[in-house]
């Protein structure tokens, strides 16, 4: 670069230009860092505050640095805070989340995938049609099928349990998991199919031998976006389950309702990030694949 | 794959029986799904529907009143307010994060270092639950503790920053909180948008002399032009169902200043036992996605079709 550059001295265009250039880098840059403080400034508060001693926090403020460090709120929040008489943390809850997430993704994510398999390569006359009448439950409110859902889990003896949370998240989940996986199916060649049918391969042998190779791009999206869907997930929670049944988004809700002592926002802190770790920690690592799932489920 | 594959490359002659079961496969493998959704989609549309013509109260009841909750719910000075707030958050809930997003994906665009750092600071607010946002934001607006504190504590005695205090202006923090969430989703697209246009075109424009301000403005941004619609749809799509940030953030509150419809709905439903008129509630937030959604889905349709009789 700064073989080819004139020298600005003896330019004074160039000279123009070349202020013009830092300028609008330095422009960039200042801009782009003031957003990510504002981005930063409450993840850093709350980390901050799970470390710091409640006296410290009553007498700066929230926020501020950090002046002592201690993991006692974390070890409180988990397993030993207490909400409305029970003094157990958020450990149960957070395992109640854990226990209902696992298997809705995974069975909402296995079904998808079958569903995809079969709208992209095993069409039948309607079956377009059956698939954009599945695509609606994307768009459904959740305040639409309250009632209906109460009304069912009652009958099937699953309210107030992880078990009918799954069930409702897996419903709700199909139309997703179908749409990622048969846009993902509709773009492996037509014509791989046919020789293996010619060769004699069945619907479930050219599913295990072909389709699900190729899949890990579009199961790691589809579980992504699942799973962080899914523990966040709050309406259902709150309604359909209550006290130590609830998922830990339900909980949080619980916990930080506070009374009217003074809030305890070490421990508070603590459990909102036990909340927020799960989706935290699968964003840092596949965030690649968040992304395409954010934009894959936003641009049908 | 075994020789067995290679000895025998025709399967044996398929008796009637097998062939059409064969053929049924994958009808059956799609039935539960297809049997799930279908009861999802229309029988808990049409049940709900049918409550919200009901009496129903504390309890599901199927006794025919016509509009009545409709009629009751439009009268409802609370529901006025819900309805209100929705429209004040839509609008500046969409023009803000699609302004701060399309600004950070335009200066991420100028080949700045360390652009996936960037990227995962400014979307991560979208992985965390809307229940963690507004809880810690929930703190930040408190007068006490939060903001407002931190400032006087830089020396600014009178500085006043308390919107969740105040009911006129609470619903402008669950607008900046919202903004906050979600620029960062904003900017995903448009990023995905700018790096799809052309670049011979974008060289043609600066070849002929174009500023880069005149490139955006001339060339680019009209070529994304359908992703600012896209982004539009999706947020006021958001905006309809919002429930978890504020019943997080406000709780409806300070008084019902913050109402939405999603929490008129659960209030009714489960607070105070209407649960006609909270049904008829729930209905009128389907009928509010559908006219979003229902025009836009046929332009799609119809962008598609106009495009394969061109290309």
């Amino acid at each position: 670069m700064a073989e080819i550059a004139p020298n600005p001295r003896h330019d004074p265009e160039a000279a123009a230009a070349t202020r013009r250039y830092f300028w609008n880098r330095f422009l960039t840059y200042a801009v782009l860092t003031l957003f990510a403080v504002i981005y930063l400034a409450p993840l850093l508060v709350v980390v901050f505050n799970s470390l710091r001693e409640q006296s410290e926090i009553a007498r700066n403020g929230l926020i501020s640095l950090p002046r002592s460090f201690r993991l006692d709120a974390w070890a409180e929040a988990w397993g030993t805070y207490c909400v409305s008489g029970t003094c157990e943390g958020m450990k149960r809850n957070f395992f109640n989340s854990l226990w209902m997430t696992i298997p809705a993704t995974v069975i909402s994510t296995l079904l998808g995938a079958m569903n995809g398999y079969v709208l992209s390569k095993w069409r039948f006359k309607g079956s377009e049609v059956l698939f954009n009448l599945m695509l609606l439950g994307v768009f459904m409110p959740g305040q639409i099928s309250l009632m209906p859902w109460a009304f069912l889990l009652g009958k099937l003896g699953l309210t107030n349990s992880t078990y009918g949370l799954v069930l409702i998240h897996v419903v709700q989940g199909i139309s997703f998991t179908t749409l990622f996986c048969r846009n993902f199916y509709v773009s492996i060649p037509d014509d791989l199919i046919k020789a293996a049918r010619i060769d004699g391969a069945g619907f479930w042998r050219i599913f295990r031998k072909i389709i699900l190779p190729l899949s890990p791009p579009i199961l790691i999206v589809t579980v992504i976006w699942q799973f962080t869907g899914i523990w966040n997930e709050y309406l259902f929670g709150v309604v359909f389950t209550s006290g130590q049944q609830q998922p830990i988004t339900a909980a949080l809700v619980a916990l930080t309702a506070g009374g009217t002592t003074a809030r305890a926002y070490d421990v508070m802190s603590a459990a909102v990030l036990i909340g927020a770790l799960p989706p935290l920690l699968i964003y840092l690592f596949g965030g690649k694949y968040f992304v395409r799932g954010l934009t894959q489920g936003a641009i049908k | 794959m075994s020789t067995h594959d290679l000895t025998v490359p025709v399967a044996p002659p398929a008796t009637p029986w097998r062939e059409r079961l064969g053929t049924m496969v994958p009808i059956l493998v799609l039935a539960p799904s297809l049997a799930a959704s279908f009861i999802y989609v229309f029988v808990f549309t049409i049940w709900t529907l049918y409550l919200s013509l009901s009496n129903s109260s504390l309890m599901p009841t199927y006794l025919f009143v016509g509009l009545d909750n409709y009629a009751s719910l439009w009268a409802n000075r609370r529901w006025n307010i819900a309805y209100t707030n929705l429209f004040l958050f839509s609008g500046f809930y969409i023009v803000g994060s699609m302004a701060i997003g399309l600004l950070l994906a335009i200066l991420i665009d100028q080949r700045v270092r360390g652009e996936a750092v960037w990227r995962t600071i400014f979307l991560y607010p979208l992985a965390v639950s809307f229940i963690v946002t507004g809880t810690v934001w929930s703190w930040l607006y408190n007068p006490v503790d939060g903001i407002q504190a931190f400032v006087r504590g830089l020396g600014w005695a009178d500085f006043s920053f308390a919107l969740t205090a105040n009911r006129n202006t609470a619903i402008y923090a669950v607008i900046i909180t919202g903004i906050w969430q979600s620029s960062g989703f904003a900017m995903a697209l448009f990023l995905a948008g700018l790096r799809s246009v052309d670049p011979d075109l974008v060289k043609a424009a600066q070849i002929d002399g174009a500023s880069v301000s005149r490139t955006y403005r001339k060339v680019i941004l009209p070529t994304i032009a359908p992703i600012f619609l896209a982004v539009a749809v999706i947020q006021i799509q958001f905006a309809i169902k919002t429930f978890d940030l504020v019943a997080a953030l406000t709780r409806g509150g300070p008084g019902v200043s913050t109402t939405f419809p999603a929490i008129y709905v659960y209030d009714l439903m489960f607070q105070r036992g209407q649960i006609g008129e909270g049904a008829a509630a729930a209905m009128m937030m389907l009928a509010a996605l559908a006219v979003v959604l229902v025009p836009y889905s046929l332009w799609i349709v119809w962008r598609r079709r106009a495009e394969g009789r061109n290309g």
